[in-house]
């Protein structure tokens, strides 16, 4: 497992390599630029120094190797520096952000509390609730249960963020008042009365992505029991005698989790890709936000370092999607 | 709606007012602001977005800056100079500003004249990228005469020397803070980048980029009684629909700024009545574009959209102004903008004494006029009604920015042409696209591949002789500038361009305005460019809230140090 394992991490280095020089390459070739959200009342030759200023004068491939120098070398040792307090940060320059002139990596950890807080709540309570409500729709299949929770996915799925974003917004903040509609990232929680304004800030942008991620997990979840409660070996666990609460949550369960653990591992990079759309409804300024404001502003190295930290991130998970299996299945072995 | 829509003129009354005795420093307490584009940095010289250069001012602060009547007056200065008080130097020259005297900046340090040359040394810097760097123009050097005088010497004479350290374009850096930031290494300072050293009402206490900003009150701040307001909060993000939301409906927010919503939407908002909009106008003037140059994709890449090849349709005046006469402008204005907008005639619409009173004929729609000026030009309508001449159908490629107001107009203004026999083709090209400038894509506004364009411009400051130079011989976009430069329309008239150097040589201010009027006639006469709306800035203000004067000659903010809580 440990060979296999080194094996995959190895194997992942040349992946990253080429999707970080393609997601550069489609920036270079997309059309665009920095200066775009500049007023037209600067001249153009000032737009031009301004280019240089950034950097743009050179060519692709000089400045996809010093982003890559930075980001493979000096922004590691800053992180490191910065989680482990040794003085092994790099001098000199960083990946700075064009928008900002910033380093990219402060940015992105100073983003990173609201995404976890808001995004990562919303997973957390999907699948808690998702796993229990697709077990019990499926052992119940076609109840009255069952069917509402068919109603509720549907209207899940189909209902689109920007449509119930607003929709909550109307109701709770507008005509009753029990919301705000804009998201405090400043709020410093250290008191009751403070987890209760975190609390509330949050409670619409949780319940609007808690929605779409319940109708999906559950959806998987139910289907996966359906298929493994016709199958054999759950007859003659009853013909053994086993009651309904052992053969249900034992064996049916843990064979069923195998392809709704692919789903729900495959699931967390999207909360650190945040939610673009849910977080601009509701000001949560998180990384979701900050991906797009940087690809509206053609912030190039934005774009890059974070679009190849989910892609690390995704190439990860998947990884520990199939350790997973072989902890869930014994049958399955890698060595 | 009416009712509840003050002007400006009724915000700068209410400024007006006595104050109470109790006001003092802090007293208002905590002040929240939203702006629906995040400010990225508190340097304007590395940005010139608006959304950067706002939030920077309300920390730093310029010599002299534009109130909001567009009046120059002293701010870090003692007085604006003039050629009348000796300021100004009788040659043009040069001018000599001389700081108040007792000035700090936050941190308890005096703001010398050092600071002030320094911060032309910072923005002057070949490495640099200063975004700014237009206000420094023909500047020769920066001369420190003592502590507190500074003289600015100019290459050529200057009638208007009022660019360096003036408005919200060009304030005061602190010279200790920025000493190690010039040319190459301005990008590294972030530190200084985000936490400027200021004289303003406020300083920074957490900037996070992007997000949020908090301010506290500046404790040296040269008035002891000011700011009213203790703390402030500048969020930013989101949509200008729920910024307003948040200032008229659920009165979170305290101001909301430049609400560009469909003028129903402001009223309906204003029915919440926690907060009412507020609205002023600058210099933006929405207008098409005319290209006098042909686009046609069959020429090659040398000639195309250039001035070697003229436009076989539009070089027609006649056609021009048909185009024109069939504009309904106070239907655009109706639609479109509402309060924030008047029609306009002019490509300056102001300030006052320099908009041209020659062409308010265009207000009224003259649908028949446009058809015998076509008429008389030899197009004559086809079987489908769409005019021909010589085989050739007068069909136009119509482009502009999306934007959910533009692509309105452009189906109005299509149907309009429609009926007087002009077909209209309509695209409309993303604006990071069509205002990005790169020389690559054919969808740039400066490349100009379409007949007419419509979009947006304005001028820093009151004076235009820089936007009205813009049309000059030689300024237009082509293949040798990479396709740079601010003459869009690729208009060529030595007259016109005679006298906008005779502008540039005129000191008398009743004389330039004159002049520009003039040359605004000629623009606007030969149909070069078609104003359609003079467009004002809409912001919400909270009912709560005092002291605000919506000012679109500089910050919004300029005066936030003033800003106070009601009652």
């Amino acid at each position: 497992m440990f060979n296999y394992t080194l094996r995959r991490l190895l194997l992942a280095i040349p992946t990253l390599l080429f999707i970080a020089l393609v997601i550069f390459l489609l920036l270079e070739l997309s059309p665009g630029d920095p200066m775009s959200d500049m007023p037209l009342t600067i001249p153009p030759e000032v737009r031009q120094a301004m280019r240089e200023a950034l950097g743009l004068g050179e060519a692709w491939y000089i400045r996809f190797y010093k982003w890559l120098y930075l980001f493979a070398i000096v922004e590691p040792s800053h992180i490191l520096a910065g989680m482990t307090g040794w003085d092994i940060a790099m001098e000199g320059p960083r990946i700075l952000s064009f928008q900002t002139r910033s380093p990219v990596a402060d940015i992105i950890a100073q983003r990173m509390p609201q995404t976890l807080w808001v995004v990562g709540l919303s997973y957390v309570f999907g699948v808690l609730l998702a796993v229990p409500i697709g077990v019990y729709s499926a052992y119940r299949q076609y109840s009255w249960f069952d069917q509402t929770g068919a109603f509720v996915s549907m209207v899940g799925f189909s209902l689109p963020t920007f449509f119930t974003g607003p929709l909550l917004i109307l109701i709770f903040s507008i005509w009753l008042g029990w919301f705000p509609i804009i998201y405090d990232t400043t709020l410093v929680v250290d008191s009751w009365y403070d987890f209760f304004l975190q609390l509330r800030q949050m409670a619409m942008p949780v319940f609007v992505l808690t929605l779409y991620n319940v109708a999906q997990i559950n959806r998987f979840m139910r289907a996966s029991m359906l298929d493994n409660l016709t199958q054999d070996y759950v007859r003659t666990a009853r013909a053994k005698g086993l009651t309904e609460k052992v053969v249900v949550l034992v064996h049916v369960l843990r064979n069923s989790l195998i392809p709704v653990v692919t789903v729900i591992a495959l699931g967390i990079p999207a909360i650190f890709t945040g939610a673009i759309i849910t977080e601009q409804i509701f000001r949560v300024n998180g990384l979701g936000q900050l991906l797009i404001t940087a690809i509206y502003a053609s912030d190039i190295p934005m774009v890059l370092t974070l679009s190849v930290v989910f892609a690390i991130l995704i190439v990860l998970f998947n990884l520990i999607a199939d350790l997973l299996y072989a902890i869930l299945d014994p049958r399955i072995r890698y060595d | 709606m009416k009712t509840k829509f003050a002007l400006f003129g009724a915000a700068t009354a209410l400024a007006l007012l006595p104050m109470t005795a109790s006001a003092q420093r802090g007293s208002s307490g905590h002040l929240n602001v939203i702006y629906w584009q995040a400010p990225s940095i508190m340097n304007p010289y590395l940005s010139g977005g608006t959304k950067d250069v706002d939030a920077a001012n309300i920390v730093l602060e310029p010599l002299a800056r534009y109130n909001g009547d567009g009046v120059l007056v002293p701010w870090l200065a003692q007085e604006v100079p003039t050629v009348e008080n000796g300021g100004v130097a009788a040659d043009l020259t040069s001018i000599t500003w001389r700081l108040q005297e007792g000035l700090l900046w936050s941190d308890g340090t005096p703001v010398t004249s050092a600071d002030v040359a320094f911060t032309a040394q910072y923005c002057m810097d070949p490495a640099g990228g200063c975004a700014q760097l237009r206000q420094f123009n023909g500047v020769e050097s920066v001369e420190v005469v003592d502590d507190l005088t500074v003289t600015v010497h100019f290459a050529q004479p200057t009638p208007v020397p009022y660019g360096p350290f003036v408005t919200m374009g060009s304030p005061i850096i602190q010279a200790a803070q920025f000493a190690e930031c010039l040319g190459a290494r301005a990008p590294e300072c972030t530190e200084a980048n985000f936490y400027p050293i200021g004289t303003g009402g406020f300083r920074v206490t957490d900037f996070r980029p992007n997000d949020v900003i908090t301010f506290e009150a500046n404790p040296n701040y040269r008035d002891p009684a000011l700011p009213y307001f203790a703390t402030m909060t500048l969020k930013g993000g989101g949509d200008a629909a729920s910024a307003g939301r948040a200032v008229m409906e659920t009165g979170e927010m305290d101001y909301a700024w430049n609400l560009q919503l469909a003028p129903d939407v402001i009223a309906q908002m204003a029915q919440g009545g926690r907060g009412v909009p507020v609205a002023a106008f600058g210099t933006l003037v929405e207008r098409i574009e005319i290209n006098m140059t042909d686009p046609s994709p069959n020429l090659p890449p040398e000639t195309r959209s250039t001035r070697a090849a003229p436009h076989p349709i539009l070089s027609d005046i006649r056609v021009r102004e048909a185009l024109s006469r069939a504009i309904d402008r106070e239907l655009l204005v109706e639609i479109g903008y509402g309060q924030a907008g008047q029609p306009a005639c002019n490509l300056v619409p102001a300030p006052p004494m320099f908009a041209s009173e020659a062409n308010e004929n265009c207000r009224a729609q003259d649908l028949d006029r446009a058809r015998a000026l076509l008429d008389e030009a030899g197009w004559v309508p086809g079987p489908d009604g769409i005019r021909v001449k010589d085989g050739v159908r007068l069909v136009l490629d119509y482009q502009s920015s999306t934007n959910a107001v533009r692509q309105d107009f452009q189906a109005l203004i299509q149907q309009w042409w429609r009926e007087i026999g002009v077909e209209a083709n309509l695209r409309n090209i993303n604006s990071s696209v069509f205002f990005g400038g790169d020389p690559a894509s054919p969808d740039t506004f400066q490349k100009f591949y379409a007949d007419v364009e419509m979009y947006a411009n304005n001028f820093p400051g009151t004076d235009p002789e820089q936007y009205l130079g813009q049309y000059r011989c030689g300024m237009e976009p082509r293949p040798e500038t990479q396709w740079q430069g601010e003459n869009i329309n690729r208009f060529c008239d030595p007259a016109y361009d005679a006298l906008h150097s005779e502008l540039a040589r005129t000191a008398n201010i009743e004389e330039r305005a004159r002049i520009a009027r003039e040359l605004n006639d000629i623009l606007v006469q030969n149909f070069v460019i078609i104003p359609l709306v003079h467009r004002g800035r809409v912001s919400a203000r909270a009912t709560t809230l005092e002291g605000t004067d919506l000012n679109t000659w500089d910050t919004e903010l300029w005066n936030i140090a003033e800003w106070r809580r009601a009652g």
